[in-house]
């Protein structure tokens, strides 16, 4: 029980962190509130499940395929649609839900609303703590670990990542010294959308797929971030691990009410925000940092 | 008392007929009213009375979000809140609808003090993704306590609003045009009656400064989330009467959505606007789940990209520019078509005469 706990709430926490953190970095960056964050997960999901079994592709290549496609298509409705309207806090929040909608309307029509799987990129298990685990679900970890990790490097180490961190700090004397602000919102557009399709094609083999797959993780996405303070890089990685383990302690412990697991993530999240409203790593006084 | 009703038809015609957009929103509600005279249709009054009932519900977001700044993201909380205390008090207490669904707006009051209070602390995004949650929280309590609250199903079994269905379909009306008639009189900036409007304005603008001038903002944001969960209870307390169910299905993200679409849809900070929205949403909605059922929610997102990319002020805002145009000189809102002000003669086109020239 406790290594099943550990294990599958080390996976949803990993999953949760890695769709967190695109959404806090498009945030941080763009100052854009991406509520389609999560349905580029399920377009992303849904693109291997087409690639695997009506193409015929093996897993590796379906994934990789379905990651690129994703990203294109993350790009190019930021480009058509999201840019134009950056400047209006509402709007951008109503026009990337209605974005969703049109995301998981779409598959409606075209898959229908039957729950769906992948293939495993690899079969097997192993023995770990006394309990059977997947090669799949250390797979899945594995993954969301080295993306972190890159996420990382690229942010703290790389002249992108100095440019992108500039952007987030203050875009006016970013584009002073030379940075070229528009390119470098689209360049973090990219990169979320981008992590938000590896969680998509990580989980495609271990969790359903099904057209309103991308309403729990964002809810959870959000209560992330809030718990860990908007923008925040390290207060969303933090809040994910919080709110994943949560989550699998109520099913795993409750089982007979485990349908109210977000409301219990999202308890826990309104009370820390009653003590500390900027979030557990946020920056307080935001207002005059903008 | 000759001299009062001649001062009276002088002013509804200066004041609703001269204004193109009053008069068009005159005669729409005269128009509503004689409905029931033209068809007696269950289907189509059923429908109508569903819109009356979210306009009340997307005005009351349009009263908190639009005006007092304050985003809410789960406003379907006090919709919610208000249906199932009006379904309990019924069902437990036969209390009749006239007493249930003030009494319920009034638990929807208190959600607003319990939404408001952690809130006030709260700014900008932290604000519209913490209100999200409370919807959810509330669809988890619900949910855990089926004995309760009837679950998934929800509660069901409660009275009718009215015996007949054109009964109720003038109670939701007449109800609507009283809450919104409210509604924009508390947000009228130019009121010398209720301060209410000003001071919201100020708080949405800037707070800071709104609390340097004197204004107790805390008692007014306070204020603004008693008056809009009052106004959704009321609407959530007509549509568990005239659905004679309540259930978590008015609990849902899509449901808290649906205020702020048809407010940004119809305009913002207007009141009007979101009731426009509705009314022309929601039947059309209604109409395409009988034509094209599967398309229905695509065509509806794709409407709400197309406005708000090409009419960033609403349809109301955009429609109010081609049709009206305010005097350079004294304010006073004209027809576009007329060439000098009806009151005070100034030339109203002043620089499209000078670009022609």
């Amino acid at each position: 029980m406790f290594a099943n706990i550990l294990i599958n709430g080390a996976i949803t926490a990993g999953i949760y962190a890695l769709l967190a953190l695109g959404f806090s970095l498009i945030f941080g960056v763009a100052k854009i509130i991406n509520l389609a964050h999560t349905a580029f997960y399920m377009v992303a999901a849904y693109f291997i499940f087409t690639f695997a079994y009506h193409l015929g592709l093996n897993a590796p290549l379906s994934a990789t395929a379905s990651i690129i496609i994703t990203t294109a298509i993350g790009v190019g409705t930021y480009k058509l649609v999201i840019e134009r309207i950056r400047e209006h806090e509402t709007a951008v929040l109503m026009i990337t839900i209605a974005l969703a909608l049109v995301f998981q309307e779409s598959i409606l029509l075209a898959f229908g609303s039957h729950f769906r799987s992948a293939p495993s990129f690899v079969s097997g298990h192993v023995e770990l703590l006394g309990v059977t685990v997947s090669i799949q679900h250390i797979l899945t970890f594995g993954v969301v670990l080295a993306c972190l990790l890159g996420i990382w490097i690229l942010l703290s180490k790389t002249k992108l990542g100095i440019a992108i961190r500039a952007v987030a700090q203050d875009r006016e004397i970013a584009n002073l010294v030379g940075i070229n602000v528009n390119t470098i919102c689209l360049t973090t557009m990219a990169i979320a959308v981008a992590l938000a399709a590896v969680a998509g094609a990580m989980v495609a083999p271990i969790w359903t797929i099904q057209p309103h797959m991308w309403m729990h993780p964002l809810v959870m996405v959000l209560a992330v971030v809030v718990l860990g303070g908007l923008g925040s890089l390290k207060g969303s990685f933090v809040a994910a691990f919080i709110l994943g383990y949560t989550v699998t302690l109520v099913v795993f412990l409750f089982p007979t009410i485990s349908f109210i697991k977000e409301a219990i993530a999202l308890a826990i999240m309104v009370a820390v925000l009653l003590i500390r409203p900027e979030g557990l790593f946020g920056v307080a006084f935001e207002e005059e940092r903008l | 008392m000759r001299d009062y009703a001649w001062r009276l038809s002088k002013s509804f015609q200066g004041e609703i007929l001269a204004i193109p957009g009053t008069a068009i929103a005159f005669f729409f509600l005269l128009f509503l009213f004689f409905v029931p005279v033209i068809t007696s249709n269950p289907y189509i009054l059923g429908i109508l009375i569903f819109t009356s009932i979210y306009a009340i519900y997307a005005a009351s977001w349009d009263f908190l979000s639009g005006f007092t700044g304050q985003v809410n993201f789960g406003h379907a909380v006090f919709f919610g809140v208000g249906a199932y205390a009006t379904a309990l008090l019924n069902l437990e207490l036969g209390l009749p609808p006239v007493v249930t669904i003030p009494l319920g707006a009034l638990f929807a009051v208190l959600t607003g003090l319990v939404v408001g209070i952690p809130a006030l602390r709260l700014r900008g995004h932290y604000l519209a993704l913490v209100t999200l949650a409370f919807p959810i929280m509330l669809t988890g309590i619900v949910l855990a306590f089926p004995d309760f609250t009837g679950g998934e199903l929800g509660l069901y079994g409660i009275s009718p609003l009215s015996g007949s269905r054109v009964l109720t379909y003038y109670i939701a009306l007449i109800v609507m045009i009283a809450s919104v008639l409210i509604l924009w009189k508390l947000t009228d900036a130019k009121s010398t009656l209720v301060r209410t409007g000003v001071i919201l304005h100020a708080i949405r603008e800037d707070e800071i400064t709104a609390r340097a001038s004197g204004i107790n903002t805390t008692k007014y944001k306070l204020l603004a989330f008693c008056i809009s969960g009052f106004f959704a209870g009321i609407a959530g307390g007509l549509s568990a009467h005239f659905l004679q169910i309540a259930g978590p299905s008015n609990l849902t993200l899509f449901f808290s959505f649906q205020p702020i679409i048809w407010t940004i849809f119809g305009g913002i900070a207007t009141i009007y606007g979101p009731v426009t929205g509705v009314y022309i949403l929601y039947p059309l909605m209604e109409i395409l789940r009988g034509v094209l059922p599967q398309f229905r929610t695509l065509i509806f997102a794709f409407i709400v990209i197309l406005v708000l990319l090409f009419m960033p002020q609403g349809l109301t805002g955009w429609f109010r520019d081609k049709i009206e145009v305010e005097c350079p000189r004294c304010k006073l809102t004209n027809v576009a078509t007329r060439q000098y002000c009806r009151a005070c003669n100034a030339p109203l086109h002043l620089e499209q005469r000078l670009e022609q020239r």
